[in-house]
């Protein structure tokens, strides 16, 4: 006699991922509460933390912002070494207009975010026929030659960046933009993912010469789901220049690419909300961390490792199969 | 050869290929083919393994670019043009190899095409509910309606259903010219049997139809005519009755088999 944990769906699922029937409030309420619960938490943690804690929040909403960004790219088969690069452009955009042309952050931030969108576009649109590893190549360079542009030929401050920004109106202020955003961008990419249009980006993905053959030009999907992922990136590095009230050569720095693909393998790939909850896990541990002193990074990588091996598919996939599926031990003849 | 030139005066073929040539490396892949097809002719394309088929039908759909010669599509040049462009003007084309989008399921594989340019300018804007469409393409290429086969990850469909899936795939863009790619390779008897009315039905609503077959039973059956291919040349044309008796055939291609 052999024990086999068996697993079955709860009958709320109309024959596919996306199609519910829903018959009851209770139903209703089953779907709801793992929506509304973390945000009403996150809300929550919002009004008790003081100014430090509050200030890591909004770097956990930007990083949260770059790892959603990342997410999309990757489903629609981009996989991005570089988010650096539409958090940089961002950076500097609203730097640039903010402190050479002295306009407000009211409208520096939106015009950085389309602007960071078109220039990452252009950037990258030779390359959109490259696939897989090539296109990461391609994505991973560009932040660190732009950088080496910035130190070379002294613009923009050179090495020493632009400082003296205008600020936001308050810490708050700050706090409830960044998360507000991050709520926004998770809600449109969840719902642009399930349409008809997120199928095409979904299917360049799983197969691009069959997309083609559908009469679909791949090129252009994959240029408009570029510039929605690096304007979000953008929005990212625009709200964090004025945050800072300073840009400079660190927006292109590694963290911003390395830690939001963290995010996203912790957190569960493909999911949008996922991602979203590993950079909510991962950079306030970060920052807990800073009190261990110099073994910090060590532990850090640890625990990445840790929970690469013991949750590979990650903790939203995790939580989402437990939560759908009824679980139970069943006897197995041999 | 009788049978297209005596229609070629009347007017532009659908399709014309003229001299095409593809070289890969020292490998001359397709050598100078040139073919014409009338609206509503079944060709049927045979030849052994290697002998330049598939890279015929990736130059005539785009997806490979011709060292030299021309593909006309409706009097149009559409030479080196880009695939969905090609896919757009009506060519349909089925893989040898399936290309289904496994990551979704079955039905919503078919919103893809449906939900194309093309698709859409046929359908002059009005299109309706396109997983309904989806799912009476499948049904029509035989998934049954009211089971959970069209609701099933296409990761988890058997070949036989994959490969009919292809086929839906095609019809979903609505085309003019179908090209379809060793159709029933890795089928068993039955699976083919069941699949021939679906051609058939096609063949009866006036599309045209480029098969590529090893099954040389079945395609002799529905075909108007026949090219051969050996070593990237075109060796034989005609009636599929002629290109059987031909000599040149037999030893390239069924001789070879028999033996």
């Amino acid at each position: 006699m052999e024990h086999r944990k068996e697993r079955i769906d709860r009958g709320i699922k109309a024959r596919t991922e996306d199609i519910y029937a829903l018959f009851s409030y209770r139903e209703m309420l089953y779907l709801l509460v793992p929506r509304a619960i973390p945000i009403l938490v996150l809300f929550a943690v919002t009004l008790v933390v003081g100014v430090y804690w509050q200030k890591v929040l909004i770097s956990t909403a930007v990083f949260a912002l770059l790892a959603l960004s990342w997410d999309l790219l990757t489903a629609a088969g981009m996989v991005s070494l570089g988010q650096a690069l539409f958090f940089g452009v961002g950076a500097y955009l609203t730097g640039i207009l903010n402190h050479y042309f002295k306009l407000s952050p009211l409208f520096t931030i939106p015009i950085a975010t389309l602007g960071g969108g078109v220039v990452c576009t252009l950037l990258l649109l030779p390359v959109l026929r490259l696939r897989g590893i090539y296109f990461a190549m391609v994505t991973l360079a560009l932040p660190l030659m732009l950088v080496r542009i910035i130190e070379a030929t002294k613009i923009f401050g050179g090495t020493e960046g632009l400082s003296g920004l205008s600020g936001l109106p308050s810490t708050r202020f700050e706090l409830y933009l960044s998360i507000i955003a991050v709520l926004a961008v998770l809600f449109f990419f969840r719902r642009l993912i399930n349409t008809d249009y997120g199928l095409v980006l979904r299917g360049i993905r799983d197969n691009d010469r069959s997309v083609m053959r559908s009469g679909i030009n791949i090129y252009w999907y994959k240029a408009q789901a570029l510039f929605m992922a690096s304007a979000v990136g953008a929005f990212a590095g625009a709200l964090m220049t004025h945050v800072y009230m300073f840009v400079g050569m660190p927006v292109f720095e590694m963290d911003y690419s390395i830690l939001p693909i963290a995010s996203a393998v912790v957190g569960g790939m493909g999911t949008f909300a996922g991602p979203m909850l590993g950079a909510f896990i991962l950079v306030p541990l970060s920052e807990a961390l800073r009190g261990v002193g110099g073994l910090r990074i060590v532990i850090y990588g640890l625990f990445l490792v840790i929970f690469t091996v013991a949750l590979p598919e990650g903790i939203f996939h995790y939580f989402q199969r437990k939560y759908h599926q009824f679980e139970r031990w069943v006897k197995v003849e041999k | 050869m009788k049978v297209g030139t005596t229609r070629n005066r009347e007017e532009v073929p659908f399709l014309k290929v003229t001299n095409l040539t593809k070289q890969f490396g020292g490998v001359r892949a397709v050598d100078t083919v040139s073919f014409d097809l009338n609206k509503g002719e079944i060709l049927g394309v045979i030849g052994p393994n290697g002998s330049g088929k598939t890279t015929l039908v990736n130059l005539i759909t785009g997806f490979v670019k011709p060292d030299a010669g021309k593909v006309f599509y409706q009097g149009k040049d559409i030479t080196g043009m880009m695939p969905h462009r090609i896919a757009d003007l009506g060519i349909a084309r089925a893989f040898q190899m399936v290309k289904p989008f496994y990551q979704l399921p079955a039905f919503k594989n078919l919103i893809i095409p449906l939900f194309s340019p093309r698709v859409k300018r046929l359908a002059g804007g009005k299109y309706g509910d396109r997983d309904a469409i989806a799912i009476d393409l499948l049904e029509e290429v035989g998934f049954e309606r009211d089971s959970f086969v069209p609701f099933k990850m296409a990761s988890v469909l058997p070949h036989g259903y994959l490969k009919r899936m292809e086929l839906a795939l095609c019809l979903a863009l609505r085309p003019e010219l179908i090209i379809l790619d060793e159709l029933f390779s890795g089928l068993s008897m039955a699976e083919v049997a069941s699949m021939l009315p679906i051609i058939e039905k096609l063949m009866s609503e006036n599309l045209t139809i480029i098969m590529i077959e090893h099954r040389l039973r079945e395609l002799f059956r529905i075909s108007n005519r026949v090219i051969v291919l050996n070593y990237g040349k075109k060796i034989a044309e005609g009636l599929p009755k002629e290109v059987m008796e031909s000599e040149e055939v037999k030893k390239a291609y069924l001789g070879s088999e028999t033996e």
